[in-house]
């Protein structure tokens, strides 16, 4: 009989599966993959951030050794552009700008890195020589490389066709409402900040592979994704014209994504498009220079907010204008982020019966920018958990009691908020209570004397946040400007011998799913997890998929495997019926027993698949044999992971250098699964929060050059610049899903920052300092209190 | 990186030949400035001439009053060492903070301080202990050696040999780091002894240079008060996105501070 011991199920601090490949350099990437008879691709990119190009010479690339081909766009005629996958209508409910993306510059360069050539060669180092004798005659053209160069007037244009390089002016909320609140406050509080653009740097740079077999007409794209299913679709029906049936998109082990890999870039197109015409295999791998200059880039916004507050420090109102930017082209979801992943979200979880928020999308000489873990919903956390903090002090409340004050109380759940989202469930009390108690909220006086002592600044700040996620149900998402749909699709195929192999739509690139979903499978199904192989990742193998972000995978992908489990037990029960001559309703499942009620008669999960795969004596008249089924689950709501982060840190006042010296995170993840897997997670999104709010800054000079175009340059967070970060949890279930699950991906990325910075700004406070930009580096620091006093 | 011909000599003086044969080769020891630099194809020599296989380029020891360091001693040798743990131990952290545990692994002093790159750390501590740098061909003061941004008295097919420190009575060593490169934003290394009173700042200009305000102040109180109230010259110095010229004059000031602090 499959009993599972130990406990391996939901709740199991059970150690990644995948794990012994990964530290064991087993893995197998994208770059691992070489074809037989593959060529190298080398992208030549605009050193410019803005230029006509007057004309290409190829001729001396062409000759060199080892080229096999020279494209340019003038190669590439009959593809399409790079598509969009979500559009924005603007007040007047007219379309946004959908400039068309090429796959390779035409005519226009429109960012520092934008693919102009491809040389593919028998070596990379042949590819790369060959495309350094490409001349590209350059009209160098004024660059916009900011939103507030792009705005100004008579900017030059980054696409002709989009004047003022407005993408779109979108807005959301009752204006009206707002203004009579503001109307009728007490106190009035407005505040500034700008989001600063991050580059996601995942460990493993992009990569892809194409491959095309003459014989069948079959291509095939390997390629470093968090979704091969979108990708075929977009690359296959949008770009190259390639039927599903024929395109296979392989996404094996990846490095890393973070978002940036959701995006279909146009090197994937170009390898595959290549590979077709050259008759060879075709890897292309990017290096790090190229991956900050061709990875999509997240943040960059640029906001004023106003809040009213009324006597006792209840939210009346809140108004948000944003500027948003997108880069020189629209990535694959840049256009949702800004606006339904953000500024549905600044109710917060508070009360604040009115807010209205208006974002304009602005179009810089700028690399493309999109979701980055969190997308949309660190920005609006960060807007609003720094607004609670100067709210607190310029009106003489405190910041926890106001916080409090204002919260959405459990017995008000589901709760409607103004911004379109309703909250299925939380308990911001209690995660904050939580919290507070964990970081020791109440003795952190005496710690600040103590380090006044040794001559730094200590200051302790809160950060109470929600975000939304497993984005949801996809008629919704339609109606909203979604042009694809946002279910998952699980397939539980149990095989004779009571094995499991789950086929999933999701994507792991570092979240430990091969162990969440075995887990899941174990729970349910009673099958040991080193029973249990999850297979994803390849489009030849999984029905279909809609990839992994938006911490959206166990949320909506396994609940997808949780209804294809719920079949399973169906069927299983219908076979155990017969087999155990008793009526279906008689049959109970629990955890891989199938037994007739009150007796003591019951077959295991792996006789009645053997019965299923060997028929011999099977309902065979009512039922098909085999046992395997799939669901696809859309889900009816977004889940709302919430919680409480409370970040301390100390400043050397003479170089203004900050330490993080103690992270407390108390997250409502809904049900935990791994308890280890959920606080890796939570680690690693507040590692890379920590990075915004205090190391990373994406830096273009006004011509926009890329300041901050290497590691030399752009601060990544070490293990050095972290504290220990204490993870809890603190659950309350999601109401709609069948797991209860809501999300940990990014609620560290989206918590943390607020907290740090809120710290930050409180260590100051002696010193007037009512706010410091992200990142909050030494030199800015030492600046600002320079010539303050105390 | 481009093709290039690979030479290892065994002898200093077949070094020495293949480099002046060659105006295009270059010397490479430990490889972690070069290669870098050769990946990203900004440096084309037409040979490497590889260092490493020179036994009369290694070793550390203790000779009279001074301590001689070999050019091919990898950071890691340096920090590690007990005899320059005992006789400067500030030499022994400063290259026990250098870059990470790969590049102290790989990196040598004699390619650290031909590159002189303004944000590294070893020119600090020679120009700070007064050192004197023996290559193929002479001997060179420190106060001789560094001329300015990359750039060194050392000729195109000349090879430093060994580095001769003289043991100071006391020396500190404190800098601030670049937060993304982790390279010095600023330094500085002070040390009192047969070479008189030393601070030598790296990081903040293009090239390492003497604080000769900061050595009179120490000369007459040695204690990190007396360079408290000393400012530096914001003029001239660097200035990138990570610290203006001003912040990294600031920095001089408290790094001369720490670095006396810790020099006791
Ligand atoms: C990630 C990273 C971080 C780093 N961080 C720091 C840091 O914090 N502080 C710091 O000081 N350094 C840092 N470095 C640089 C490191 O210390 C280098 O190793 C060092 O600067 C050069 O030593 P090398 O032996 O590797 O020289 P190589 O790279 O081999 O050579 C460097 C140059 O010196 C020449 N050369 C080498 N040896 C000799 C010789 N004996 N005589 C004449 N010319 C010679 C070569 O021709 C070349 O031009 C870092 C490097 C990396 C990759």
């Amino acid at each position: 009989m499959n009993v599972v011991t130990p406990f391996e199920g939901i709740g199991a601090r059970v150690k990644r599966k995948e794990d012994l490949r990964f530290l064991s350099g087993r893995g197998q990437y994208t770059d691992d993959i070489n074809r037989p008879g593959q060529t190298y691709a080398f992208i030549l990119r605009s050193p410019h951030a803005h230029a006509r190009i007057a004309g290409i010479d190829t001729s001396r690339a062409a000759a060199m050794p080892g080229v096999v081909g020279v494209f340019t766009s003038a190669d590439l005629a009959g593809i399409g552009g790079l598509p969009c996958g979500w559009q924005i209508h603007n007040k007047d409910g007219t379309p946004m700008a959908e400039p068309k993306h090429p796959v390779l510059a035409e005519g226009k360069v429109r960012h520092v890195g934008d693919p102009v050539a491809v040389v593919v060669a028998e070596t990379r180092a042949q590819a790369r020589d060959a495309a350094e004798a490409i001349t590209v005659d350059y009209e160098v053209l004024p660059a916009v490389a900011s939103m507030a160069a792009a705005l100004a007037p008579g900017a030059p244009l980054v696409h002709e066709g989009v004047p003022g390089n407005i993408c779109y002016d979108w807005h959301i909320g009752d204006a009206a409402a707002v203004e009579a609140a503001f109307a009728r406050a007490a106190h009035r509080v407005t505040f500034e900040t700008t989001n600063n653009r991050l580059v996601p740097n995942a460990m493993e740079p992009r990569c892809a592979v194409g491959e095309y077999d003459a014989a069948t007409g079959e291509h095939t794209l390997y390629t470093t994704s968090q979704n091969p299913h979108v990708i075929r679709l977009l690359m296959g029906a949008f770009v190259l014209n390639i039927p599903e049936a024929k395109l296979r998109v392989v996404a094996p082990d990846v490095g890393g994504g973070f978002g940036s890999k959701i995006y279909h870039y146009a090197e994937e197109a170009i390898v595959t498009w290549a590979a077709a015409r050259l008759g060879r295999p075709v890897k292309w791998t990017a290096d790090r220079t190229e991956a900050f200059m061709s990875d999509a880039h997240g943040r960059d916004h640029v906001t004023r907010a106003e809040l009213a507050l009324d006597a006792e420090g209840r939210f009346l109102a809140l108004k948000v204008s944003t500027r948003a930017n997108m880069g020189a082209y629209l990535s694959t979801f840049a256009p949702c982020v800004p606006t339904y992943l953000y500024a549905t979200l600044l109710a917060g979880v508070y009360t604040t019966p009115a807010i209205y928020a208006e974002v304009k999308a602005v179009f810089t000489n700028t690399v493309p920018v999109d979701a980055y873990r969190g997308a949309g919903r660190p920005e609006a956390t960060f807007l609003l958990e720094r607004l609670v903090d100067v709210a607190a002090r310029q009106c003489g409340f405190d910041r926890v009691e106001l916080r409090r004050k204002n919260f959405i109380r459990p017995e008000q759940f589901p709760y409607q908020t103004p911004v379109a989202l309703q909250y299925d469930s939380g308990n911001y009390h209690a995660t904050l209570d939580q919290a507070l108690a964990a970081a020791d909220w109440a003795g952190f006086e005496a710690r600040r004397a103590e380090a006044k002592a040794r001559g730094r600044l200590r200051g302790i700040g809160p950060s109470t946040y929600i975000e939304a996620c497993g984005i949801a149900p996809s008629a919704v998402v339609g109606s909203l400007g979604a042009r694809a749909g946002l279910y998952e699709v699980g397939t539980i195929r149990v095989h004779p011998t009571g094995s499991v192999t789950v086929l999933t739509g999701a994507h792991s690139h570092g979240q430990g799913h091969e162990t969440t979903f075995a887990q899941l499978v174990a729970d349910k199904l009673g099958v040991p997890i080193a029973k249990v192989e999850v297979v994803h990742g390849d489009t030849a193998k999984v029905p279909f998929g809609m990839g992994t972000y938006g911490s959206r995978s166990l949320a909506v992908g396994g609940s997808a495997m949780d209804r294809a489990m719920d079949k399973i037990i169906a069927k299983g029960k219908k076979i155990a019926a017969h087999l155990m001559e008793a009526s279906v309703e008689d049959i109970e499942f629990e955890r891989g027993i199938f037994r007739v009620a009150g007796t003591d008669k019951a077959k295991s999960l792996a006789e009645i698949s053997l019965a299923a795969y060997v028929p011999h004596n099977y309902p065979i008249e009512e039922l098909e044999p085999g046992l395997e089924e799939t669901a696809f689950y859309d889900p009816k709501n977004f889940t709302y992971p919430g919680g409480c982060h409370v970040a301390e840190v100390e400043i050397e006042p003479e170089t203004g250098r900050v330490h993080l010296v103690n992270f407390t995170a108390v997250d409502d993840v809904g049900r935990v699964i791994n308890p280890m897997i959920v606080e890796g997670q939570v680690q690693g999104g507040v590692a890379q929060g920590v990075g915004q709010a205090l190391l990373e800054g994406c830096v273009y000079d006004e011509e926009g050059q890329l300041l901050s175009g290497s590691m030399l340059d752009y601060a990544m967070p070490r293990a050095d610049d972290l504290a220990p970060v204490s993870v809890a949890t603190h659950t309350t279930l999601c109401t709609h899903n069948p797991l209860g699950v809501k999300g940990c991906g990014e609620v560290g990325a989206i918590g943390a920052p607020p907290a740090v910075i809120n710290a930050v700004v409180d260590a100051l406070r002696d010193w007037g300092v009512t706010h410091i930009e992200m990142p909050a580096t030494p030199q800015k620091i030492w600046s600002i209190i320079q010539g303050r006093t105390r | 990186m481009y093709d290039f011909a690979y030479h290892k000599p065994a002898t200093l003086a077949d070094a020495v030949k293949l480099l002046a044969a060659d105006p295009d080769a270059k010397a490479i020891s430990g490889g972690h400035t070069l290669i870098p630099a050769l990946k990203l194809r900004l440096n084309r020599p037409s040979a490497l001439v590889d260092l490493s296989g020179i036994a009369e380029m290694k070793g550390i020891r203790r000779e009279g009053d001074a301590l001689v360091i070999g050019a091919l001693a990898r950071h890691v040798e340096v920090a590690e060492n007990a005899e320059v743990k005992a006789a400067i131990p500030a030499l022994a952290y400063l290259a026990a903070h250098i870059g990470d545990v790969q590049v102290r692994n790989r990196g040598t002093i004699g390619g650290s301080l031909a590159n002189n790159d303004p944000a590294a750390d070893y020119p600090a501590a020679v120009l700070g202990l007064g050192a004197t740098l023996h290559t193929s061909k002479r001997k060179i003061a420190a106060d001789d050696f560094f001329l300015g941004m990359f750039t060194t008295a050392l000729e195109p097919d000349e090879i430093l040999v060994a580095v001769s420190f003289p043991i100071p009575e006391r020396a500190g060593y404190a800098k601030m780091k670049n937060p993304a490169s982790r390279y010095v934003m600023a330094g500085a290394f002070v040390s009192k002894g047969p070479m008189g009173v030393r601070v030598a700042i790296n990081g903040a200009g293009p090239c390492v240079f003497r604080q000769a305000a900061m050595e009179a102040a120490l000369a007459a109180n040695w204690s990190p008060e007396a360079v408290a109230a000393i400012k530096q010259d914001p003029e001239g110095l660097n200035s990138d996105i990570h610290g203006s010229a001003e912040y990294r004059a600031h920095l001089v000031t408290v790094m001369a501070k720490r670095a006396v602090a810790a020099a006791g």
